[in-house]
């Protein structure tokens, strides 16, 4: 992590491309979160890069005055991987929404979370397809009625804690974009966290799939008794259907994927020159 | 008589060590100043299935695996009853007697039976057979016994408890052969007497790795794929030493797509796989040609589509990688056409990708990939490296990561330099990368990117080592291809000329862009234009055909493909008699005229 030595405020690190997203989307409460969360933490925006998938949640890295890469439909955590592999000073986000992460992208979640490379991933989570305008995402509820689904869904949801707590991610978070203050802490305990930390944004889509009341109803805080290092605790939680619990489930620290890394570079030594590597090619 | 040029197979049982024995005998040949090319067919499964290697070795330098079997060497039934058809008229057997019987009528001169399991046994060491036959194969076709010593210290010597047992083994297979055999072979070797030349000896797939590190490359992420994996584990041993890296992804998508983002970051990247990876590559290759971001795709191709013949070569892959991708993504296609090729070849790959800030292909294949070739001591000296051209942010406001600019290169910003901070959008986007779809940026930013293609087709004029010219200039016939299929044909024109063929040839190295004016150049006067390629449709010579429609209609050129599908590489004499029934053609035409 490198860091400034001045106080930025969240707007000196706002781009002045607007965002495309619809009045009242919930991506706005976690772009102001991240925002937030990188100015408190003092990140020296140069040294930030935020990657992305495709859909509404997508578009995030252009307005952000940070480098930013936004890659093809599915494919943020090996896009965030490399980044942070090529230069491991970097603190490096992968944003996308959960069609990005659990659908087209799904592949990739348990490698990320078994590598534990040192990145913070948001999905922004509406249970609905909103940039191809409302088709069911692999969040959505049983029965949803939408254009590609008119007799409802039948397809069972996916439990994105429980299954990123199953891949072995050593930190696990859900934040609701309508309390961006306990989402801004957070993602900054995600960047300081040693490893790969998912965070799942709630963050309603108000065009296609309005679950505001919904979630206002249904979302709790963890209890402040529960031991984020108790992973059968977690997983209880996680598996809690009629709540939808908000807070920090898990955190462990395990050897990051950087520290892999220097073990392996270690074990190899750092004796060599291409000349001598080819003496062994003569003849 | 020495012949001095011999094509050896040797068949068995996969997992009885063939292709040790073969890898082991062309190096002691290498070493002791001849020049080998082997070839190996394997089958897909780990242990059993029938495995063929073949070597050819000569004392001077091999292009092809050859046309006949000289000597076959047999470890079992099947491996002398699967080949014996092959082998030439006078050719030589050498089999273990105590397990195969030959049985063809055979001039007992040329049957050289060992009992070799039996001889393991008397030492107690059945693991010794392939050095058993090793030994007898150096002592038969005239190879120092000093130098086959060296050679199995130097490859076995990791296994340190075995070493006396091993040479033991080979000793033994040497003095069975001096003691019984009082005849010599009709056909062996006679390796130069001065001391070994200088030269190194390796496979195509360790060339690749080799100069991917000499071109810089320091992140590598791939997923295994016969016949492109030992790239990868080469890579594995070697990068961490020099602060780089390999990561093995959980697909080939998440493998090309950390690359990009690696070089994104600013270090030289790069991906290895075969035919299948590649199609799964293709959406994020065109991501890193709209991002500008530079990265190096190795296809090592195999034949047939969807999973096809993993364990044999093909030249397919062709129109995958020239054309693949939605909406005309700009990339590069490089080449190689030999082992030594392979080398220098990736660091051109890696020069294009970084000059142009676009994506390269580099074109092997599976007979190119494990063979093991003798080539020239890499001249390090005169490998010269590209950079990408960085931004200069120094005191400018308002940096513009894809500035349109003259030859379609915008200098780069990489995360950490202040000041440069951009989205590498996959959008259509505007100079400063911002999303922008109206009609003028589009086509405005699809013809910067394009100009890169063109700007590189210019200056590669000046590149060295990109396009390979040889033959009679004046030439009616000539033959164009690509990759590694220039070998044969190099030495069927060796044998059209010395039967008074005249024939030119042109092997252009990058095959996008394509080098239009040496080829136009090239083209002028011929009447015949021969165009042998490992594919079914002939995708190389309807490239040709398209491409330069305009100069061989002028100046009536028949374009005359001959293809090969087998999953087999060409042997010269499929070459050398198609360009005699090219020459028999156009005589016939010149009498009607």
């Amino acid at each position: 992590m490198i860091t400034l030595t001045e106080t930025l405020k969240p707007k000196d690190l706002k781009s002045d491309v607007k965002p495309i997203w619809c009045p009242g989307c919930g991506d706005f409460g976690v772009l102001n979160a991240l925002l937030k969360a990188l100015t408190d933490l003092k990140l020296d925006p140069a040294h930030v890069a935020i990657a992305s998938g495709i859909g509404c949640s997508g578009r995030f890295p252009a307005f952000v005055n940070a480098y930013g890469f936004h890659g093809v439909h599915g494919r943020v955590l090996p896009l965030a991987t490399g980044i942070k592999l090529a230069n491991p000073e970097l603190t490096v986000f992968a944003v996308g929404g959960d069609g990005d992460a659990f659908s087209i992208g799904a592949g990739h979640l348990p490698h990320a979370a078994r590598r534990n490379v040192d990145i913070t991933y948001i999905v922004m989570d509406n249970e609905i397809y909103g940039l191809t305008k409302g088709q069911p995402s692999p969040t959505s509820p049983l029965g949803m009625e939408k254009k590609a689904s008119p007799y409802g869904t039948y397809d069972a949801p996916l439990n994105p804690i429980a299954m990123v707590l199953s891949h072995g991610a050593t930190f696990v978070a859900r934040g609701f974009s309508s309390q961006p203050r306990d989402l801004t802490e957070l993602i900054k305990r995600g960047v300081q966290h040693p490893g790969f930390a998912f965070i799942q944004a709630i963050s309603p889509c108000v065009t296609f799939y309005d679950t505001y009341a919904r979630f206002k109803e249904t979302t709790t805080p963890i209890a402040e008794d529960h031991d984020p290092a108790d992973r059968l605790a977690a997983m209880k939680l996680a598996l809690e259907t009629n709540v939808q619990y908000l807070g920090v489930f898990y955190e462990e620290e395990r050897m990051s994927h950087h520290g892999g890394v220097g073990q392996v570079r270690d074990k190899a030594g750092a004796d060599f020159s291409l000349e001598d590597l080819l003496k062994r090619f003569e003849r | 008589m020495p012949v001095n040029d011999m094509v050896i197979r040797i068949g068995g049982e996969s997992g009885e060590g063939i292709v040790t024995i073969g890898e082991i005998f062309v190096r002691i040949a290498a070493f002791s100043g001849l020049e080998v090319y082997t070839f190996r067919t394997f089958p897909a499964e780990i242990l059993g299935g029938h495995v063929t290697f073949q070597a050819r070795i000569a004392d001077k330098p091999v292009l092809s695996q050859g046309d006949d079997i000289d000597v076959l060497v047999s470890l079992n039934q099947e491996g002398y009853d699967k080949h014996i058809g092959e082998l030439r008229p006078g050719g030589v057997v050498l089999y273990d007697s105590t397990s195969a019987t030959p049985t063809r009528e055979e001039d007992d001169d040329l049957l050289y039976g060992i009992p070799v399991d039996e001889l393991a046994r008397s030492i107690d060491f059945v693991r010794g057979r392939n050095l058993i036959m090793i030994g007898a194969m150096v002592q038969l076709f005239g190879l120092p016994l000093d130098k086959a010593e060296q050679m199995v210290r130097r490859r076995l010597g990791r296994f340190k408890d075995l070493l006396p047992k091993n040479l033991e083994a080979l000793n033994l297979g040497y003095n069975y052969a001096s003691e019984h055999f009082t005849r010599r072979p009709p056909i062996y070797l006679e390796p130069p007497l001065e001391e070994a030349k200088e030269g190194l000896v390796m496979t195509g797939n360790q060339a690749l790795a080799l100069g991917a590190i000499a071109a810089g490359c320091r992140v590598y992420a791939g997923y295994p794929i016969t016949p492109a994996t030992d790239i990868m584990e080469f890579l594995a041993r070697e990068l961490p030493k020099v602060g780089g890296v390999v990561i093995q992804a959980e697909d080939e998508i998440a493998a090309i797509n950390m690359a990009i983002g690696a070089s994104f970051a600013g270090v030289r990247a790069m991906t290895a796989t075969s035919g299948p990876g590649l199609s799964l590559m293709i959406e994020a290759m065109g991501l890193a040609s709209m991002t500008e971001v530079p990265v190096v795709v190795v296809d090592v191709q195999r034949a047939g589509p969807a999973t096809g013949l993993p364990t044999k070569t093909a030249q397919g892959d062709l129109y995958l990688a020239l054309y693949a991708g939605n909406d005309d993504p700009p990339r590069f296609v490089v080449a190689p056409s030999s082992v030594e090729d392979c080398f220098y070849q990736i660091i051109n790959a890696f020069n294009l990708a970084e000059r142009y800030q676009t994506p390269v292909i580099v074109l092997s294949d599976q007979a190119l990939a494990p063979r093991v070739e003798t080539c020239q001591l890499f001249r390090l000296d005169q490998v010269d490296l590209l950079d990408r051209e960085l931004a200069d942010l120094d005191g400018h406001d308002g940096y513009q990561r894809f500035k349109i600019t003259e030859t379609g290169v915008s200098p780069m910003a990489i995360p950490g330099m202040k000041g440069g901070h951009y989205t590498a959008e996959g959008l259509e986007h505007n100079e400063k990368g911002n999303p922008n779809y109206t009609p003028d940026m589009h086509s405005a930013m699809m013809d910067k990117r394009r100009r890169k293609v063109d700007t590189a087709r210019q200056q590669l004029t000046l590149w060295e080592n990109v396009v390979e010219e040889w033959g009679d200039e004046e030439a009616a016939i000539a033959i164009m291809g690509w990759g590694s299929s220039m070998g044969p044909v190099q030495e069927a024109m060796a044998r059209a000329q010395a039967a008074g063929y005249k024939v030119a040839a042109l092997f252009p190295k990058v095959l996008l862009p394509m080098p239009d004016l040496r080829i136009k150049r090239f083209l002028r006067g011929r009447r015949a234009v021969i165009i042998p390629e490992l594919n079914q449709r002939g995708q190389f010579a309807r490239v040709i055909e398209h491409r330069y429609s305009h100069e061989l209609i002028r100046d009536s050129i028949e374009v005359v493909s001959l293809t090969k599908y087998q999953g087999l590489p060409f042997r010269p004499v499929e070459i050398f008699e198609k360009i005699k029934e090219v020459a028999q053609l156009l005589t016939e035409r010149a009498s009607i005229d």
